[in-house]
This record gives structure tokens, C-alpha cells and sequence, in this order.
């Protein structure tokens, strides 16, 4: 591996886990879009701060993008206010006027700079390395490095200080608000980071593909664990792996790095999906066939004892009465049988169904529990 | 804590209280005081303000005009005196935390800014969902609660804040006899420690059993005061204007009027439903 590749994928972990911290926030408060709005209505703030600056990488255009994103929430939240448009249009409304008169003003005015379209929509991580800091003549690494590390600082150190507050006014801000802990406070702080983080991963990976490592990590996340602080590390290290897998996608692929690591964030989320141990796909669907025969052979339980020992018994306790007494088709009621013989529910004697104890004692507790 | 309370306060002043979404009010020009220790509920129909006013009380709305006192000054300075039970429906059941976890919240406005729960804090959060029955439940997912329970959750995280006054928005709605039971359990218990509990109340038929003072509240302040005065049919009339009249049944013999059991009785339905 060369240095600049190890640098490229330096980054690319930094990006990820900075984007993971934040983004548990906005998967929990169902502000997942909100992530989007920010990510691409930050353009103009970029652009304009770039025109005073005439330097892509002056932390001015860091607080453009901050002062824009902030900009975007509140003018959300404004037309929220005015009560004539739900939040997802009103989001809808926001962001694309924003992002367009950026590109606008790209267009027109800084047509022959790096500053192009192309770039901010994905970025490009392969460029990353070829701009560096230098520090009294000595060269430290990749500015994009450096700032990312900056910023996943200061995203860890807020998330720890007021990883209190944060849950609270997550989970219930009306309580947040009583308590006098300024829930909306809270929220303009984190969507201020949000835009923070997003300015600084957009050089990298672009505008649409931050939003990708800031919901997807996450979302995916949120499937394996019921505790708020597992989630945000295991966002995080669903964010590195994905960085890392699709870098190396990249590379096998020889495609853009930042689309792969975002299809990796899909695929990683997909696995996720289905193979959650608790909430996953498959394991919901084993669950719910599990019950269906489990249900099937406590009513079969029931069914025996219920004429057990008694004149009737000849008649109903046979596998073939099933279907008429039951309603179940004959292939269901054999498999039934089936399982209830294989878990020492009961034992066959001829046509004949016999419960065992442990069987009897089942369907005792089925019928008492109901 | 009790010491800095002036002693002729009254629990909650209310004076002038106006609230309005644009200029449509939701709670106009109400003028209300509830005295320490009482149990009161907050009756009226849908749409009547009856959250509004727990939320105007507590500063989470801006009234349009009016003025709120908790035990005679400003909310801001009284919050450590103050508990609030929201409705149930009002946070997200799936978030990513456990019971106790929920009721050590409860204890965050006396922790303050940036520190962090302790094992002290741990064990009066044990200790307040003991007393709602749920101890063995701390370590639980909270999504994995039934209705009843996640009520008794908020009622331990309530309890926790060891307030002097509480406010409960419908803490009764769709719960299961055994909460329905602990609840009022609770509610007694709270009157026979002296302290000031008002609860948002749906069903008429439990008011004179569960609570001693009532406010009657259709946007406007109908009446309030103690339930053998106030909890009247007339007093009810004008509150759910007209449509129903109200069973003085057998648990509320107070003041038995012969006359109008048997026209009420019928009617007796119709107030379940509405209630």
C-alpha cells in the first residue's frame, strides 16, 4: 500500500466516524432528511464564503456552511410554524432553492475553479491526499485529514458532554423543556454540528454522499442494540467498516471511491436488515413461523386432553379426525403431529394420538393462561 | 426547599390566562387557583385547553396574555418543586433505552448541566418504580412495555423528582386495572404527604371517587373548587354544553337530589361516551 492510499483511507474512516456521531441524533429524532436539506442547502454559504476568500480550504467556508445550515433549519422550521405545509415539504421547498442558487453562482462566477458541480455532489477522496498542510515548512498531511479529525473531535466531545442532555431532549423535550435543559437549544446546536460535519466530509465525499454516512451507519445500528451508547459506537464502526470496504470496492472496481462507500453503507445496512438477531428480517419471520407451530401443537395439546379417557376419545384423538374437528389440511395436521411427537409432546399407538405428561402439562398451562 | 416557600402562597396562581394558536384562543382570560395539598382533576371536552393549560403553567407554551404563578412566583425560579407526567403518546416507545434509564430523567434537573447519574441516583430511581410495582422491570427494554406499564414508568420518574407539586396529562387514558389502582394508590399517598397533584381527567364517573377539587374547563374556566360544590350537573351542562347530564350514582352521596335520578339515568351513557 502506498502512503497515499493508507492517507485516502485515513480519511475516509475520519469522515465516516464523524459523520456516524451526529447522525444517531438525527435517525432518533426522525430527522434523517433534515441531514439531506442541511448537507446541500450549505452550497451557497460555501460559495460565497469561498468568493471572499478565493481559498477552498479557509475554515471561513466552514462557518458560511455553518451560518447556511443553520439558515436551512430555521427556515424549515419558520413555514413549519405557519402551519400550511407538513415537514417533509417543507424541507422539499428549502433546500433545493438553496443548493440551486448555489450551483447558480457557481456557474456564473467560478467556472474555472476546482469549485465545480461534479465536486460537490461526490466529492473526490482520490484528490484528498495531493493537498497538504504544511506547518514551518514541514509537511503534517492532508489538510482534509486534519480538519475531519477536527471536527470528529469536536462532534465526540459535544456528544460526551451532553450525552445527558442530548437523550433527554431527544426523548422527550417536553420534560427537557420543563426541566429547563432548552430542548431548542439542543436541536440548533446539533444542526449546527450537522452542517459543520457536512461542510467538512462534503470536500471529501460530496454532498449526497454524506447524508448516506450520516443515516446509514445509524439506521443500521439502531436494528442491533436497545442502548443508546452502544448505538453510537456501533454507528461508528458500521461507519469505518463501510469506509474501508468501499474503498477497497474502489479500488478492485477502479470507481469513485465516495460511491462506493456509500454502497457500502447499503450493503452493510441490507446485511444488517436482514440478519439482526432481534429485529432483523429473517429472524422476525423465524420467529413468526416458530409461534404458528408452536401455537399449532398447544391446540393439538388441548384438543387431546380435552377427550382424553373419555367415549369420545376413540373418535377425536385420531391424526385423521384433525382435519374434520380442527380445520387443518392433512399435510398441516401430519406436520403438526410431527413436531408435537418430536418435542415429547405425545406418542402415536396405531391411528391413535396419546399425550404424554409433559403434553398434558402443556395444555393444563396453555388453558390456564388464557 | 419547603422553608423558601412563602407560606400564604397558594400552589398555582393563575391569573388572566389567555392562550391562542394565531387568533383562534384555545384557553381564554382564565383565572384559577389551586391551593397547597388538594387533588385536583381537570375535567372538559375535547379540545377544551385542558393540556394547554398544564403546558401554559409549565412554560412550554407562551400565553398571548396572563400570568402564571407556582407558589407564588415565576415558574423559571420553581422547577425543582415541580413534576410533569406527559401523556403517554407523547415520546417514542422505541427509542433506544431501558426503564430505569427513563426514570433516572426524572432526577436530571437536580443533577444539572453535564454531570452524569450516579449509584445515589440509581437507588432512588429503584426506589420510585418499587413503589409503582415495576421494580422488576428496570433493566427492560422500554419498547417491550405494555400501555399500563409505560404509565407506571412515567409515574415513577414523576415520583422520583420528589416534587411538591405534579401535574399528570391523562394518566389514566387506556391503562389496565392494575395501573388504574396503582395510580390512585399514588394519588392518595401524594394527598397524605401534603402534596399538590393536578391530573387532566377523562372519565367523569371516577372524579368525586379519586379527587377532592375539580376544575370544570371548556376554553373558558367554567368552575373550579372543591367536587361536592362545583361537580355539578349544571356546572357539567355548561361545560360539554348541554349534550349530557350526569348519574349521581350510589359512591356519590353527597348530596342526593331524589328528583333528578331518574331523568339523569338514561343519559348516563352518553356521558361515557363523551367521557
Amino acid at each position: 500500500m502506498t502512503i497515499e492510499q493508507l492517507e485516502i483511507q485515513a480519511i475516509a474512516v475520519i469522515v465516516s466516524a464523524a459523520c456516524a456521531v451526529p447522525g444517531v441524533f438525527l435517525v432518533l429524532r426522525r430527522m434523517a432528511m433534515m441531514s439531506d436539506a442541511i448537507s446541500h442547502a450549505i452550497l451557497p454559504g460555501i460559495v460565497v464564503a469561498f468568493f471572499v476568500t478565493h481559498d477552498l480550504n479557509s475554515p471561513l467556508l466552514i462557518l458560511g456552511a455553518a451560518v447556511t445550515g443553520i439558515f436551512t433549519v430555521f427556515l424549515v422550521e419558520s413555514i413549519l410554524r405557519t402551519r400550511l405545509l407538513k415537514e417533509d415539504a417543507a424541507i422539499g421547498l428549502v433546500f433545493p432553492i438553496l443548493f440551486s442558487i448555489g450551483v447558480v453562482l457557481i456557474a456564473r462566477f467560478a467556472g474555472d475553479v476546482h469549485l465545480d458541480t461534479d465536486a460537490v455532489l461526490l466529492g473526490e477522496l482520490a484528490f484528498a491526499p495531493f493537498d497538504r498542510w504544511v506547518v514551518f515548512g514541514t509537511d503534517v498531511g492532508p489538510k482534509a485529514l486534519w480538519m475531519m479529525s477536527g471536527i470528529l473531535i469536536l462532534n465526540t466531545v459535544f456528544i460526551i458532554a451532553f450525552y445527558k442532555e442530548l437523550k433527554l431532549s431527544t426523548f422527550d423535550a417536553g420534560l427537557a423543556a420543563a426541566l429547563g435543559f432548552l430542548p431548542g437549544v439542543m436541536h440548533y446546536v446539533l444542526m449546527t454540528l450537522v452542517s459543520i460535519t457536512a461542510v467538512g466530509a462534503f470536500d471529501a465525499v460530496g454532498s449526497i454522499l454524506v447524508v448516506a454516512l450520516m443515516i446509514g451507519p445509524p439506521a443500521a445500528a439502531y436494528l442491533l442494540t436497545d442502548r443508546l451508547s452502544l448505538m453510537i459506537i456501533l454507528s461508528i464502526v458500521i461507519g469505518i467498516v463501510s469506509a474501508l470496504g468501499g474503498y477497497w470496492m474502489a479500488y478492485l472496481l477502479d470507481a469513485s471511491i465516495a460511491g462506493c462507500m456509500a454502497t457500502a453503507v447499503g450493503l452493510v445496512f441490507t446485511a444488517v436488515l436482514l440478519a439482526a438477531p432481534d429485529k432483523g428480517v429473517v429472524s422476525v419471520l423465524r420467529r413468526r413461523w416458530r409461534q404458528q407451530w408452536t401455537f399449532a401443537e398447544k391446540m393439538l395439546a388441548i384438543h387431546l386432553r380435552h377427550h382424553e379417557g373419555l367415549p369420545e376419545a376413540r373418535r377425536e384423538n385420531r391424526a385423521a379426525h384433525l382435519q374434520e374437528h380442527l380445520g387443518w389440511a392433512p399435510d398441516f395436521s401430519e406436520r403438526v403431529v410431527w413436531f408435537a411427537e418430536r418435542d415429547g409432546l405425545l406418542s402415536r399407538r396405531g391411528e391413535y394420538l396419546i399425550l404424554t405428561d409433559a403434553g398434558r402439562e402443556l395444555a393444563a398451562e396453555a388453558i390456564v393462561q388464557n | 426547599m419547603i422553608q423558601s416557600i412563602e407560606p400564604s402562597a397558594h400552589a398555582i396562581d393563575v391569573r388572566d390566562l389567555t392562550v391562542a394558536y394565531r387568533d383562534k384562543p384555545v384557553l381564554w382570560d382564565i383565572d384559577l387557583i389551586v391551593p397547597k395539598g388538594v387533588l385536583m382533576a381537570v375535567v372538559g371536552p375535547n379540545g377544551a385547553g385542558k393540556t394547554t393549560l398544564l403546558k401554559a403553567i409549565l412554560g412550554l407554551v407562551r400565553p398571548a396574555a396572563g400570568e402564571v404563578l407556582v407558589y407564588g412566583e415565576a415558574y423559571e425560579k420553581q422547577r425543582h418543586l415541580v413534576a410533569y407526567v406527559p401523556q403517554r403518546g407523547s415520546v417514542d416507545w422505541d427509542f433506544p433505552t431501558n426503564v430505569l434509564d427513563v426514570v433516572l430523567m426524572g432526577l436530571y434537573g437536580k443533577i444539572g448541566w453535564l454531570r452524569r447519574p450516579g449509584s445515589e441516583e440509581r437507588k432512588l430511581a429503584l426506589d420510585a418504580l418499587e413503589k409503582v410495582g415495576m421494580a422488576d422491570y428496570a433493566g427492560r427494554q422500554i419498547s417491550q412495555l405494555s400501555g399500563g406499564q409505560q404509565q407506571r414508568v412515567f409515574l415513577a420518574r414523576a415520583l422520583v423528582q420528589d416534587a411538591e407539586l405534579y401535574f399528570m396529562d391523562e394518566p389514566f387514558q387506556g391503562v389496565d386495572a392494575t395501573t388504574e389502582r396503582a395510580i390512585v394508590a399514588l394519588l392518595r399517598e401524594l394527598r397524605q404527604r401534603d402534596k399538590t397533584v393536578v391530573v387532566v381527567h377523562h372519565d367523569l364517573q371516577t372524579v368525586p371517587e379519586y379527587f377532592d377539587s375539580v376544575l370544570l374547563l371548556n376554553v373558558r374556566r367554567i368552575a373550579a373548587g372543591p367536587v361536592e360544590d362545583v361537580f355539578t350537573e349544571d356546572n357539567l351542562r355548561l361545560t360539554y354544553g348541554g349534550r349530557v347530564g350526569f348519574l349521581r350514582d350510589t359512591r356519590r352521596s353527597v348530596e342526593p337530589v331524589p328528583d333528578s335520578r331518574q331523568e339523569t339515568e338514561p343519559e348516563d351513557r352518553s356521558l361515557r361516551d363523551i367521557a
